[in-house]
């Protein structure tokens, strides 16, 4: 089914290029083939590369970071009164004022833009999470105090399965958000990635070449969505009874 | 081992401001291997109870003098299982100590073995109870405390329940607690009954049933019933 209607958008579009001309839609063939060129250079490679790793550590950086005081924010209400300020500021604040920011402050460096994405990615895992505690079941809170259970075996076996699809939620929505972002940091001020040659193919107006990044991303983002998001997702929900 | 309690008052502060009284001079004590128990209408404040002998809420007049570092082991209304473990994961969690050998015995006496793996919303209630129960028991209790245990279930169930509470009290030394509104369950079970008001909660009457349980007939059980009936209706 899923291969099915890949076909159709290719179909579509090999159509629709024969009737706006190779200078605007560059057929499918075309794209593939700078795609291929890109790939026998390496150049795709390490731009692709460079984009993931980006990608891990601001992710990895945001996730943690949002879990821990989505979590205290949750908790204790002081904690909350003092942080929703900043929070409701960081969640306005538009993705390019913070990239901006971050490279002129700290350069153009890669610590300003794992950063400068780990920051727009922050606050809705804060806000997430803090939901997720908040809808944390007191009585089950009260049977693992009653039942004495140490500190940290509470909150591995009866807050964690709590917050685990709240984690995924944060996880899931966070991921979709730093791809888009990730490409405009490196527009703005990378050296390589996939979004440092879409600003190259830009310039030159080399649309099959722009094309051609373009795909070879959404490809990657497909792969990890199934190939990672999912499966662990559908782990997380294994208690629950299946919907006939 | 002893458990005293004297609450001269406990009172909750609703969303408007005002004061509600909840337990009103409530002062027993429960000896070690005796089953006590809480009879009263619903909503007369036995759940409020159960918080301050827990240990969970420390706002309230009066004394409450416990053993420290006493194991309790509670069933609650509601199950409260953890959904996301099995069965089998849900007691070892609770009670870490427990050795295989004495959680097949419980699991034999309560007819769980073929449910070890199984997760708690595969279960029915009356399952999950006895789980709740297993539980509680694991973990080798000082203190037990069953809170409404066969609220729910159809007769003939909570009848079968009953008969494998009883099983399982016999011959411990654990302080029990049984907090109930049906009182053929409380003469069934109990040593010592104590009969509530409505609420704000006190203690009407102290009833001891000197009989040991097993020992009690269907007339022995009638009789005691009555008894209580009238006590009730001399109250009004």
């Amino acid at each position: 089914m899923r291969l099915l209607s890949v076909a159709v958008l290719i179909i579509t579009w090999w159509i629709v290029s024969l009737y706006v001309g190779n200078t605007r839609l560059p057929p499918p063939s075309e794209v593939l083939e700078a795609m291929l060129n890109e790939a026998k250079s390496g150049a795709l490679f390490v731009n692709l590369g460079a984009t993931l790793a980006r990608v891990a550590l601001s992710f990895v950086l945001a996730m943690t970071l949002g879990t821990a005081i989505g979590y205290w924010m949750g908790r204790v209400r002081l904690a909350d009164r003092l942080g929703d300020p900043w929070l409701i500021l960081l969640l306005n604040l538009p993705a390019l004022v913070v990239i901006v920011l971050a490279y002129i402050w700290a350069g153009l460096t890669e610590a300003a833009a794992i950063a400068a994405i780990a920051i727009n990615k922050l606050p809705t895992a804060v806000v997430t999470l803090r939901e997720g505690t908040r809808a944390l079941d007191p009585a089950l809170d009260e049977m693992a105090s009653i039942f004495a259970f140490p500190r940290g075996k509470a909150f591995r076996h009866v807050v964690l399965p709590q917050l685990a699809p709240y984690v995924a939620a944060a996880a899931r929505s966070g991921l979709a958000l730093i791809w888009k972002i990730v490409l405009v940091a490196e527009y703005l001020g990378r050296p390589n990635g996939v979004g440092f040659e879409i600003g190259v193919a830009f310039q030159l107006f080399d649309i099959p070449l722009l094309l051609a990044y373009s795909l070879s991303f959404a490809v990657v983002v497909f792969a990890i969505e199934t190939a990672l998001v999912q499966p662990f997702e559908a782990r997380l929900s294994r208690w629950r009874p299946r919907a006939a | 081992m002893r458990l005293e309690v004297d609450i001269s008052s406990k009172a909750f502060t609703n969303a408007a401001g005002e004061r509600h009284d909840v337990l009103r001079n409530i002062a027993f004590t429960l000896e070690q291997g005796e089953v006590g128990v809480l009879v009263g209408p619903s909503g007369c404040g036995k759940t409020t109870m159960l918080r301050i002998l827990t240990g969970l809420d420390h706002d309230y007049r009066g004394r409450v003098s416990r053993p420290a570092a006493l194991r309790i082991g509670m069933v609650f209304q509601e199950p409260r299982l953890l959904p996301w473990r099995s069965v089998e994961e849900n007691v070892r969690l609770a009670a870490p100590k427990a050795d295989e050998a004495r959680l097949s015995a419980l699991f034999d006496v309560l007819e769980l073995s073929g449910h070890r793996a199984h997760f708690p919303g595969e279960l029915s209630l009356g399952l999950a109870r006895r789980v709740a129960l297993a539980r509680a028991l694991a973990v080798d209790p000082d203190f037990l405390i069953l809170d409404e245990p066969l609220a729910s279930l159809d007769a003939a169930l909570a009848a079968r329940l009953r008969s494998q509470i009883a099983t399982l009290l016999e011959g411990r030394a654990t302080m029990t607690l049984l907090v109930t509104h049906n009182l053929d369950d409380a003469v069934r079970l109990g040593d010592r009954l104590f009969l509530l008001s409505a609420r704000p909660a006190r203690i009407l009457h102290e009833v001891p049933i000197a009989k040991p349980r097993s020992a009690r007939s269907a007339a022995d059980i009638r009789e005691a019933k009555d008894a209580l009936a009238q006590l009730y209706a001399a109250d009004g």
